[in-house]
């Protein structure tokens, strides 16, 4: 029989102003096993952890039971106490009577009872908990950065300043991501390249750093400090080592009809490409789906032209298999689709365009080498309408958009309309919103400066529709603070589209079984607290997969998940969870289901000789499972047919104690 | 009403007994009466030639003897296999449940087996002589004698035949057959058409005749645990009669659940059911929502497929749309 000590937390007035503390200190007084029972202010303080310690030493607790917050908050704290008092960590249970009690619950009587109930429930448990000792694991000295933006750029060249291996896996031949598309940034407004492109050449010249451009994950195994990673490397029918990006190809390709996709397909490229000039790795790629000589065997121009030989048209895919000790979700953003938006015409008239296009556009290396002109006639747009919030903080019924706020279009927006105004002062420069939403440092400032300095016409209200008729496309919209409707001829529509993660996002979150909220952000292992880790041990987040950001608050993130990653890879050996799953191997029959449901690959089989009741011997097949491989997520013991599979301070005997002592 | 008789069964059997490449066979014998026709183990010609028998009676599905029979065994075993057995079979090997190598698995064609419960609700009891074949002739202690045809009391499994087809042998006798479009959901939809009030009554009426003879578990080639729960002390619910009317459905509602996904269909736990409770029509159900759910899948088709319920693909239902049509 175990010798349980019972400690309810009031959490100031944060429980103790919904549970009854004193009723419930009293009331698991009486279950069994209990010995000791106490209420406290603050149990996670000092004295309130001497009081626990204190109890532990004069009863001789064997277990202890803490009605307080939940798990995921002071679990951590308890075990320490415990252990601290010569208990072992795992002898401790957290009745959360907090976030599943009094912060529910409004009415004492019912946040009391319930508080009971799941105090009875922890205690039945610990009656049956039983010391574990983790286990220990070594890590792998590497991370891996997927996603090749500013995000992945700036966490990787943090994680190699401190002498860490990182690799860069980007989907693009290219790394620089999203910010190498701008023009300028706000609010400072300095050419995006300019302070982009030194980073980019310092992740290419960093030892530490290696760039595996134009590939993507497909596989990952492993856990924390010891990931197994499959990489594909696509082909790009290019020699990586051996090309110079001298260029001569680009230029001689005589297949010109490529929609450009850095221009986002407002120009054409060649068949074979740099994406920009200042393109790390600066190597050619060839399209496969536009090449003559790969599709048809006829060309072969680029081969010819090369001096170095570095095409290579039987180029194939190639897999890379690395192992790291820590991976760093930097897959980024895009503009959604504007195609479900007919009602601003984006279809139907080239001279409605999203911001990302507008960046192309005033961009010096774009389509129009900076000059601002209309994409259908080329001529200069002398009035431009700005539509904010398009797809952004829609109803959660509508279907097109999206319900959160976007968080950069008002500032680029006012980015826009500033630089126009600035550049071709004749342009009249109208901007349609919901609200201005600026709380950046500096952000403020920057728009008031665009609305008073450079003479943009903010109006709040939002456009219903937008029609081409002629030459020219007809906005109506409405003006909310004059309760009025307008109707506006202008040259050129700029939609602030709503931005949403990477399509890659979602296979690889499965891949990583790291989770994602309903619009496919990478969900923080705690809001507030944990900003940058995953829930998934060993997995941390930078950038937009995680929420939309900036480019200063991409930056700090970066850092952020990079001095995690190096917190974790100077470790040496990483302390298990002991909770994990194994198998008795009397009732196992070796069927295989809980191999095949674990995501780890924890699980292997062995022929074992079993000395039979008639003295006769017998050779069965049993399931054994790697415990530094084993998460503990329990899907085995939900698969094991026969009830051989279990977890260990989670056992099935454990929660149906539980569930038995709240049922009763 | 077979096509193949037992002749040709026992030349085979005994051929390779005596050239050693089987050490022993599984087979059928005769039992008490003529349709109570029991699983045997045959170790030699004489045995063979004295007891083996094939007739509409031999429903019994081999699969699972050879869970036991593999470990004890010296050399292989001779197991004889209808088509609806193979896929049991099939499925064994899936979760490594015997040693493929030590088994000869000889293919046998099978016209549909008849259900003696069908036969004496026409004859009544005191059957004392069966004769098989396309009419079969009964006569009975009071004198009484009847020409039944074979196909008007054929086993609710061999009526609803899913597969003429073996999935899996080392030899066949005869020729291959086809997998067949059966009807076996119908009864599975008109018990999902019930309002769920007059489900229950049915269940409840079925179920409560359970005798808890465990005769279901036993023959299941899904019941294949070292140890059953309801067999382990620790389990609380051990050789347990059941107490009341919620235990009656618990049983068989549980085993329902553990062979999701594993149970290929076989009929056997209707089969043995001496108060002939339906029970293939739990299995049923959950053979169609898997169907439904995520695909067409036969456990047992093939050896190593990865069933449904113990695999993941990202194109698998979301639990919210289970539950939404299990409101509909």
């Amino acid at each position: 029989m175990q010798r349980i000590g019972v400690f309810v937390c009031w959490c100031g007035s944060n429980i103790a102003g919904t549970v009854d503390v004193v009723a419930v200190a009293e009331a698991l007084k009486k279950e069994p096993g209990v010995v000791f029972s106490a209420n406290y202010q603050y149990m996670c303080s000092q004295a309130g952890q001497d009081l626990i310690k204190q109890a532990v030493k004069e009863h001789n607790l064997t277990g202890i039971v803490v009605c307080s917050c939940s798990p995921r908050m002071h679990e951590a704290t308890f075990r320490k106490t415990a252990a601290a008092a010569g208990l072992n960590p795992y002898m401790v249970e957290i009745a959360n009577i907090r976030e599943q009690c009094s912060w529910v619950h409004k009415e004492m009587p019912i946040g009391t009872e319930k508080a009971i109930i799941l105090g009875k429930a922890a205690i039945a448990k610990v009656n049956l908990n039983v010391p574990l000792t983790p286990g220990e694991s070594p890590v792998t000295k590497r991370a891996l950065v997927i996603g090749g933006g500013i995000a992945g750029i700036q966490t990787a060249l943090d994680i190699a300043d401190a002498g860490f291996e990182v690799d860069i896996v980007e989907k693009k031949p290219t790394i620089g991501g999203k910010m190498a598309q701008l023009d300028k940034t706000f609010p400072t407004l300095d050419c995006a390249a300019c302070i982009l492109t030194p980073k980019m050449v310092d992740v290419a010249q960093n030892e530490k750093i290696r760039i595996f451009s134009y590939s993507e994950v497909t596989e990952v195994k492993g856990f924390v400090g010891n990931f197994d990673v499959k990489i594909k490397k696509k082909a790009r029918y290019v020699k990586e080592e051996l090309c110079t990006g001298c260029g001569a190809c680009t230029e001689k390709c005589p297949m010109k009809k490529v929609p450009n996709d850095f221009n986002l397909n407002m120009d054409t490229k060649r068949a074979i490409y740099i994406p920009f000039a200042q393109a790390v790795p600066k190597v050619a790629t060839i399209d496969p789906d536009y090449c003559n000589m790969l599709k048809n065997g006829k060309c072969g121009v680029c081969s010819k032209v090369c001096t170095a030989g570095a095409i290579d048209y039987t180029q194939k895919d190639e897999f890379i298999e690395e192992k790291y000790g820590a991976i760093v979700v930097a897959t980024g953003f895009n503009p959604i689709s504007m195609d479900k938006f007919d009602e601003f015409a984006y279809n139907q008239s080239k001279d409605v365009i999203t911001s990302l296009e507008f960046e192309r556009l005033t961009n010096a290396a774009g389509p129009t080498a900076g000059k601002l002109l209309r994409p259908s006639d080329g001529k200069h747009p002398e009035k431009i309408v700005f539509v904010q919030c398009v797809g952004s903080r829609c109803d959660a019924c509508n279907e097109k958009g999206k319900e959160y706020c976007s968080k950069i279009c008002c500032m680029y927006t006012a980015k826009h309309a500033m630089l126009t105004r600035d550049k071709y002062p004749d342009t009249d420069v109208t901007v349609f919103y919901i609200d201005v939403r600026t709380p950046g440092k500096n952000f403020d400032e920057f728009y008031r400066r665009a609305v008073e300095e450079y003479g943009v016409h903010y109006i709040k209200g939002m456009v219903g529709k937008v029609s081409p008729e002629g030459d020219k496309l007809m906005v109506q919209a409405s003006d909310l603070l004059d309760n009025k409707q307008l109707k506006i001829e202008a040259d050129l529509v700029v939609l602030a589209a709503a931005i949403e993660p990477d399509k890659s996002a979602r296979p690889l979150a499965t891949m990583l079984t790291a989770s994602m909220d309903t619009n496919d952000f990478f969900t923080e292992a705690h809001p507030k607290l944990r900003p940058v880790e995953s829930p998934t041990a060993g997995v941390f987040l930078s950038g937009a997969c995680q929420g939309p950001k900036d480019i200063p608050e991409t930056v700090a993130q970066a850092g952020a998940a990079a001095s995690k990653v190096i917190g974790l890879l100077a470790k040496d050996k990483l302390t298990g969870n002991p909770c994990v799953a194994h198998s008795n191997e009397l009732m196992c029959n070796g069927c295989s289901s809980c191999e095949r449901v674990c995501p780890y690959g924890a699980i292997t089989y062995e022929d074992k000789e079993f000395r039979m009741p008639d003295r006769t011997t017998q050779i069965r097949r049993i399931a054994v499972v790697n415990p530094a491989v084993c998460q503990g997520c329990g899907c085995c013991t939900v698969a094991c047919p026969s009830g051989a599979m279990d977890l260990k301070g989670f056992a099935s005997e454990q929660i149906m104690a539980e569930v038995d002592a709240i049922c009763k | 009403m077979q096509k193949i008789t037992r002749d040709v069964l026992v030349e085979k059997a005994v051929s390779l007994l005596e050239n050693g490449s089987v050490s022993c066979v599984l087979g059928w014998k005769k039992g008490e009466f003529d349709y109570d026709i029991t699983p045997a183990v045959f170790e030699s010609k004489e045995e063979l030639v004295s007891d083996f028998i094939f007739d509409d009676f031999c429903g019994a599905n081999f699969s699972k003897y050879l869970v036991q029979k593999t470990r004890k065994v010296e050399g292989k075993i001779l197991v004889f296999l209808k088509p609806c057995d193979t896929y049991s079979f099939n499925q064994l090997l899936t979760e490594h449940r015997f040693d493929r190598e030590k088994v000869y698995a000889v293919g046998i064609p099978c016209e549909g087996m008849v259900d003696i419960g069908k036969i004496k609700a026409i004859t009544g009891d005191g059957i004392s002589s069966i004769v098989c074949g396309d009419t079969i002739k009964v006569n009975t202690i009071y004198d009484e004698s009847f020409d039944i045809n074979a196909k008007d009391v054929l086993l609710e499994r061999c009526i609803n035949c899913k597969s003429k087809k073996h999935v899996a042998y080392d030899e066949l006798i005869g020729e291959e057959g086809e997998v067949i479009e059966s009807n076996r959901f119908d009864e599975v939809a008109r018990l999902e058409a019930m309002t769920p009030d007059e489900r229950f009554a049915f269940w409840q009426n079925e179920l409560s005749k359970c005798i808890r003879c465990n005769a279901c578990r036993d023959v299941c080639p899904a019941c294949t645990c070292e140890k059953c729960v309801f067999n382990n002390p620790k389990s609380g619910v051990e050789n347990k009669a059941p107490a009341n009317e919620f235990e009656e459905k618990m049983f068989h509602i549980i085993r329902a659940f553990h062979v999701a996904g594993r149970c290929t269909d076989c009929g056997e736990c209707s089969r043995v059911c001496p108060q002939n409770i339906p029970l293939h029509l739990l299995n049923r159900k959950f053979i169609k929502d898997i169907d439904s759910f995520y695909g067409e899948y036969q456990a047992g088709a093939e050896v190593g497929s990865r069933a449904p319920l113990v695999n993941y693909t990202t194109e698998d239902i979301e639990p919210c749309d289970v539950f939404e049509r299990g409101n509909d």
